[in-house]
């Protein structure tokens, strides 16, 4: 008899709760342990201080400050201007165009999985995969000459690697540059033109509502999004350097 | 003989304790003096209306709706991370500012003065300390709120440009922490900025080892992208004074504002996303 009281009586609790004091205290028992673990951990742990700066004296890896270290990473597989320039760029595009791309109106301020399935995976690939576990790689695996070492392995300053990569023009034949530029431009841009044509025939209905521009961009950032994947696994299984070869930059 | 006031004997204080009047006189006179009720411009008993003006009469409360809806206070959906991003911030600001006293940020001096931050000034290890872990956490805590706004689709309408400042105030929270990893001019710090601003060299039209370069004149090693950001064609003391002013200037002006921004919209959109 008693419980059932007890259970009317969270029915008909206001919807609407006063922030004084059921919010205020919240946070503040929030920021009381926050401030007290950060004290704890300030007093246990120490910041690190190395020796002072000195030009002449490259460390070997040089490692960018953690948070940058998937970046630093994927400089295996890109060169510097889409690596360091272009993709923290698209990054950073592409996460203030979420919302104006993401249509789907379900799962707005709720936690769904089964309503918005390719948004979530699209997600959180690309920040717990693409971000954090590279991250984690560059922190931990990555050692002299930005090689990869197991933990338990000595970090040689001398490993030798040997540089077996080709690109993929030479890896289908071609000797040539101007054949090989052809097949790379064919190459890349076959991947962007199908990937964007298909995905426009298979969603021709939704073209109207959605709108071309929408569509566009969404599919060519997904195309980025796994152009880069793609690339890292034709890299580590083929050892494929680039895909395509010209005098003013390389893909 | 009237006037004499009464000596109460030890039985009724006692009793005053126990019966908890003494605490509510104590509070009354507290509550009903000048100095109080000129400094809060509500009553003290806890009733509805003084709820209400607890938060609407002082300005930092006054951030916060008066109410809100009940599930916005469940951690399990907050993750409270926005909240803790935010307490982190404001602690890197007082250790910060602490730490300005004692630092400059002049290629002979800073070194030392990281040594005599750490070894003489007391407590100064762990202002450093709390500054660089409190700027470490920060980044993940903003991460991890940006993925729960994510995960419970609070960017869709009416949020998103909400959203749009919030990826701003992200980068501004990587750039922070990258500006100031580099002021204790140490080899990870000069090296680890090295690294990062090296990619501004590959910089399109921009940088000296861009792609089309060659078709912008003026650009070299000495003018170029990454020059613009260190004053110089490497990692000396004119990157460090640029900086530290905008470590400690130019960057958190901004994110301050886009803060204030961010936070003054969620009000704005109705306040924390939920189910409706």
């Amino acid at each position: 008899m008693a419980t059932a009281v007890k259970k009317k009586v969270t029915e008909d609790l206001p919807e609407k709760v006063h922030v004084w004091p059921y919010l205020v205290r919240l946070e503040f028992l929030c920021a009381l342990i926050v401030i007290v673990g950060l004290t704890v951990w300030s007093i246990v742990i120490d910041a690190p201080l190395e020796e002072a700066a000195n030009p002449t004296k490259t460390p070997n890896p040089s490692k960018a400050p953690w948070y940058f270290l998937g970046l630093q990473d994927i400089l295996v597989y890109f060169d510097p201007w889409f690596a360091g320039v272009i993709a923290p760029v698209l990054i950073i595009v592409g996460l203030m165009l979420i919302p104006y791309l993401d249509v789907n109106p379900k799962g707005n301020g709720y936690y769904t999985y089964t309503e918005r399935k390719l948004a979530i995976w699209v997600y959180s690939f690309g920040f717990l995969v693409l971000w954090i576990a590279l991250i984690i790689m560059g922190v931990f695996l990555r050692g002299p000459g930005w090689n990869l070492f197991m933990p338990w392995q000595y970090w040689d300053p001398h490993k030798v690697v040997a540089l077996v990569n080709v690109d993929l023009p030479y890896a289908f034949g071609f000797r040539d540059y101007w054949n090989s530029a052809l097949f790379g431009g064919a190459v890349v841009l076959g991947y962007f033109g199908l990937g964007t044509g298909a995905y426009f025939f298979l969603e021709r209905k939704a073209i109207k509502n959605v709108g071309f521009l929408r569509m566009f961009l969404k599919i060519n950032l997904l195309l980025i999004m796994a152009g880069m994947v793609i690339k890292i696994t034709l890299r580590l299984a083929f050892n494929i350097k680039y895909i395509l070869v010209t005098p003013w930059f390389n893909i | 003989m009237a006037n004499k006031p009464k000596i109460p004997n030890v039985a009724e204080i006692m009793a005053d304790i126990k019966s908890g009047k003494m605490w509510k006189d104590l509070a009354k006179k507290f509550t009903e003096s000048q100095v109080w009720t000129s400094s809060f411009r509500h009553g003290y008993a806890d009733t509805p209306r003084n709820r209400v003006l607890q938060i609407a009469s002082n300005v930092w409360l006054h951030l916060h709706p008066v109410k809100i809806h009940r599930h916005a206070l469940r951690i399990k959906f907050t993750w409270c991370m926005g909240g803790i991003t935010f307490l982190l911030f404001l602690s890197t600001v007082v250790t910060g500012v602490i730490l300005m006293f004692y630092y400059r940020p002049v290629g002979e001096y800073a070194y030392f003065d990281m040594k005599y931050l750490q070894y003489d000034v007391p407590f100064g290890m762990l202002m450093r300390n709390m500054h660089r872990w409190a700027a470490h956490a920060m980044v993940i805590t903003v991460w991890l709120h940006m993925f729960r706004v994510f995960l419970t689709g609070s960017y869709k309408p009416p949020r998103e440009f909400n959203w749009v400042i919030g990826v701003f105030l992200v980068t501004f929270t990587l750039l922070l922490s990258f500006t100031g990893y580099l002021l204790p001019w140490d080899q990870l710090a000069m090296w680890a900025v090295t690294v990062g601003t090296n990619m501004a060299r590959g910089t399109p039209f921009l940088g000296h080892e861009g792609p089309f370069q060659e078709y912008v004149p003026l650009i070299s090693p000495r003018y170029d992208a990454r020059s613009m950001l260190l004053g110089g064609s490497l990692v000396g003391p004119p990157a460090l004074l640029r900086f530290y002013v905008l470590h400690c200037i130019f960057i958190p002006l901004v994110a301050g504002a886009l803060m204030i921004v961010h936070f003054w919209r969620i009000r704005k959109d109705g306040g924390i996303s939920g189910p409706l």
